[in-house]
């Protein structure tokens, strides 16, 4: 393997297995903080119970993401010195502000995970609240950096092609910034309440009768909706912008090989690099141009546009994009019907026992639909590191043997992800009966 | 740019500062509770896993702001030196993937788990703050001239070196000497005491590898060594430290614990300035200056920005963090809270959610 591969990799499983963290310790915070509230406004007492519920979680998801973010930010330096070298003084700005916002998310989740019988329920609550609301910030920041990456500002190019009259502020302001950061929060609270519809599902399927996980499961159901309808809209705003500013990765994602007017919305199907287009894909004639340009005969452009040794390969970026938004439309029906239900039918939700069987299997989507998003964004991005200015290959460290740090990380991070499924596990078996049966 | 780069590196050494006094001591009580024994050595480690539990991941993101302000303000000293140290770097995150999970594991994993996530916690604290101090010594180090382009010259010789090691031993018996003092101070009774005699025996271990590493500074590198014993300022700067240090021990010895515990601080504190100060103006030994690195001026003004509005927001709430869970910072915590804590032996990990 060589070693930009192994960098590739090592910097992909890194990603990979923190983004799952890194949702949840911004999304669980918001669950709990509202389940808080709820108990504090007079609602049942079990609502407090099921915000204790969720912050055990968000405690081991944020300490595990944590610590493999730490991992990251040095990565950057270890895997790719030469990005950092020259965009450092464009993106450390806000990485800079998210370190601040980590900070802000750490010191609080010490207050309120610790501090519920320390500090007053107002207090409490607030510190919830700011956790909730530094962990959105952080993804503000961070994507911010892999915006900038995609659509890269703020700095004029010198005779030599340095950055120069860097202006991080403009850098931060990047176009793919706000689209993208909405993106992904939106994913984050989906996949997130998904997640935990599914565990409150499975444990409502063996005790139907179980007050805290129906409460559970009706909060997190309203979300799940909520977030499924927005996601696509969201999604829709991205795919306009990729069209304006990044055609070389719509092209990829669509499996769009020619440049024509009136381009079809493929769905399914497998690009093939020696034919040059995309085979056994359902055609939606005129649909990609609706689309992108809100006009049936909008020109798109297709990878023939573009030379080819700067071409992002097609094929796992339109597979990838296919499964993210096949799972976006499942999660939103799933989300609308349970929702649906949870609002008409709050008591008897346990009797719907084939929409809680559904939450059970739909409960890792969300996940596969973010890693897959992921994927979309990063390989569409290929060749380059920053677009237009540097490639990746160009970046990787001279340090030979990368392939043993790969294999030393990969084994950490399995390691890691196994623990915390037995530790999940562990936590909603100990979950106790509501009303406690020992009265107290 | 010159001035805008030395404010800039201030401030990355204050974050280091108080990264070696909070995140610093959670690891030196990892070392302690590797090493508990005696008759309390269960209550040993629950007094450490009390102390450490609601603070330890806002005193691990001193390193990310250390970290971050480095390849922010300073990108091409942060390229050559995630390059050349590239390995210890490596082992150093692993110790601190393996120290925060095993920490959070052994919270919330069933109680016949919890003494093996308390090993390795105990394990990965220990070697971890032997790593940043190899780290710190070898950026002290002037690189040797390149005899030749092996994976060995480039990437091993400019870290596996006694000076640096011998740094790495140094900051592992500050740490617990911190931790234990720390500790002394949160406790009572005969379980203070047992953290009284490790605070004394690993400050004595202190003394003994700081003479050693000013000793091998001379040998590997004068013009370091020059800056950090040589003439003035920093020849009052190293005194004052070993003032200080022997004030620490005679505190801890008559029991002055909050005082032991001001001075143990202030010990730190010196000993990373006089640090930053023989550095100064090199990132990495003779070979690269702060100003050499520095980015453009209006990033290093926006990062200083940056960090005075942070701190600012961030200083009061981690106030009222250690506040609400240490007591007050410049007196004891109160009897009833010392006998809480430490009472909560054998639940203290269940108490967070009680």
């Amino acid at each position: 393997m060589s070693d930009l591969l192994a960098a590739r990799a090592q910097m992909a499983i890194s990603l990979g297995f923190h983004i799952v963290f890194a949702a949840i310790g911004i999304a669980l915070p918001a669950l709990m903080v509202f389940a808080e509230a709820r108990a504090l406004r007079g609602g049942n007492p079990v609502y407090r119970e099921i915000a204790k519920a969720w912050a055990r979680g968000a405690a081991i998801f944020f300490a595990v993401g944590a610590v493999s973010g730490t991992v990251l930010s040095f990565e950057l330096g270890l895997l790719w010195p030469a990005f950092m070298e020259r965009a450092g003084p464009l993106i450390g700005l806000p990485f800079a502000l998210e370190g601040f916002a980590f900070f802000t998310e750490a010191i609080f989740l010490g207050v309120y995970l610790y501090g519920w019988e320390r500090v007053p329920p107002a207090a409490h609550l607030a510190a919830g609240v700011l956790v909730a609301a530094s962990g959105a910030a952080s993804a503000l920041f961070v994507l911010a950096v892999n915006g900038w990456m995609n659509a890269p500002t703020g700095f004029t190019l010198g005779p030599d092609g340095a950055f120069e009259d860097v202006d991080p502020l403009a850098a931060l302001a990047n176009p793919f910034w706000i689209p993208n950061t909405v993106h992904m929060l939106i994913g984050a609270y989906q996949a997130t309440a998904f997640g935990a519809a599914g565990i409150h599902a499975a444990a409502l399927l063996r005790d139907p009768q179980h007050l805290f996980h129906r409460e559970a499961l009706r909060i997190v159901l309203f979300v799940a909706a909520l977030t499924s309808i927005l996601q696509p809209l969201s999604g829709d705003v991205n795919a306009r912008r990729l069209h304006e500013l990044q055609p070389s990765k719509l092209a990829a994602m669509e499996g769009q090989f020619a440049t024509e007017a009136c381009a079809p919305l493929r769905i399914g199907g497998w690009p093939s690099l020696t034919e040059q287009r995309t085979r056994g894909a359902l055609e939606i004639p005129c649909g990609l141009s609706l689309l992108v340009a809100r006009d049936p005969n909008a020109r798109v452009l297709g990878l023939e546009a573009f030379p080819e040794n700067e071409r992002p390969d097609p094929r796992p970026v339109h597979a990838a994009f296919q499964i993210m938004v096949g799972i976006g439309s499942l999660l939103a029906l799933l989300g609308v019907w349970g929702a649906w239900v949870a609002w008409r039918h709050a008591p008897r939700i346990a009797e719907h026992r084939r929409l809680l069987a559904l939450l059970v299997v739909a409960a890792p989507l969300g996940f596969v639909a973010i890693e897959a998003g992921w994927v979309v964004t990063e390989l569409g991005r290929q060749p380059w590191i920053i677009v237009g200015h540097m490639r990746v290959a160009e970046a990787v460290t001279p340090m030979p043997g990368i392939a043993v740090s790969l294999a030393l990380y990969t084994l950490i991070y399995l390691g890691l992800a196994a623990i915390v499924v037995q530790l999940m596990r562990r936590q909603v078996r100990g979950v106790a009966s509501w009303p406690p049966e020992d009265g107290s | 740019v010159t001035e805008l780069a030395d404010l800039l590196a201030a401030a990355m050494l204050l974050a280091l500062i108080a990264y070696a006094l909070s995140g610093g001591a959670d690891f030196g009580g990892g070392v302690w509770d590797l090493l508990a024994s005696g008759p309390r050595a269960a209550a040993q480690r629950e007094a450490i896993a009390h102390a450490i539990g609601p603070i330890w991941e806002a005193n691990h993101v001193w390193l990310i702001a250390v970290v971050v302000l480095l390849f922010a303000g300073f990108p091409p000293a942060f390229a050559e030196i995630a390059t050349r140290f590239h390995i210890p770097l490596s082992l150093l995150l692993v110790g601190i993937v393996l120290r925060g999970s095993s920490f959070v594991f052994r919270s919330y994993d069933a109680p016949d788990a919890r003494l093996r996530w308390g090993r390795v916690f105990a394990i990965s604290s220990t070697f971890t703050p032997v790593l940043l101090g190899v780290l710190i010594g070898a950026l002290s180090l002037p690189p040797a001239a390149a005899a030749s382009v092996s994976f060995r010259a480039l990437y091993v010789d400019p870290w596996l070196q006694p000076f640096p090691l011998l740094v790495g031993l140094f900051a592992l018996a500050q740490f617990a000497f911190l931790a234990a003092v720390y500790l002394s101070v949160e406790s009572d009774g005969l379980l203070r005491e047992d953290f009284r005699r490790r605070a004394l025996g690993s400050a004595l271990a202190v003394a003994v590898l700081g003479v050693g590493v000013a000793a091998l500074a001379s040998a590997t590198s004068p013009s370091f060594a020059a800056d950090l014993l040589g003439e003035g300022t920093s020849l009052a700067l190293v005194s004052v430290t070993a003032l200080v240090a022997g004030a620490a021990f005679a505190l801890l010895w008559r029991r002055r614990w909050v005082a032991a515990r001001l001075c143990a601080v202030a010990q730190v504190a010196l000993i990373l300035l006089g640090w930053g100060l023989a550095q100064h103006p090199y990132l990495v030994a003779d070979s690269l200056t702060l100003h050499e690195a520095a980015a453009p001026p209006r990033v290093l003004r926006l990062l200083l920005i940056a960090f005075a509005c942070g701190s600012a927001l961030l200083l009061p709430a981690l106030a009222y963090l250690l506040r609400t869970f240490k007591g007050s910072l410049l007196g004891p915590a109160s009897a009833h809270d010392a006998a809480t804590r430490v009472k909560g032996a054998g639940c203290g990990t269940d108490r967070m959610v009680e």
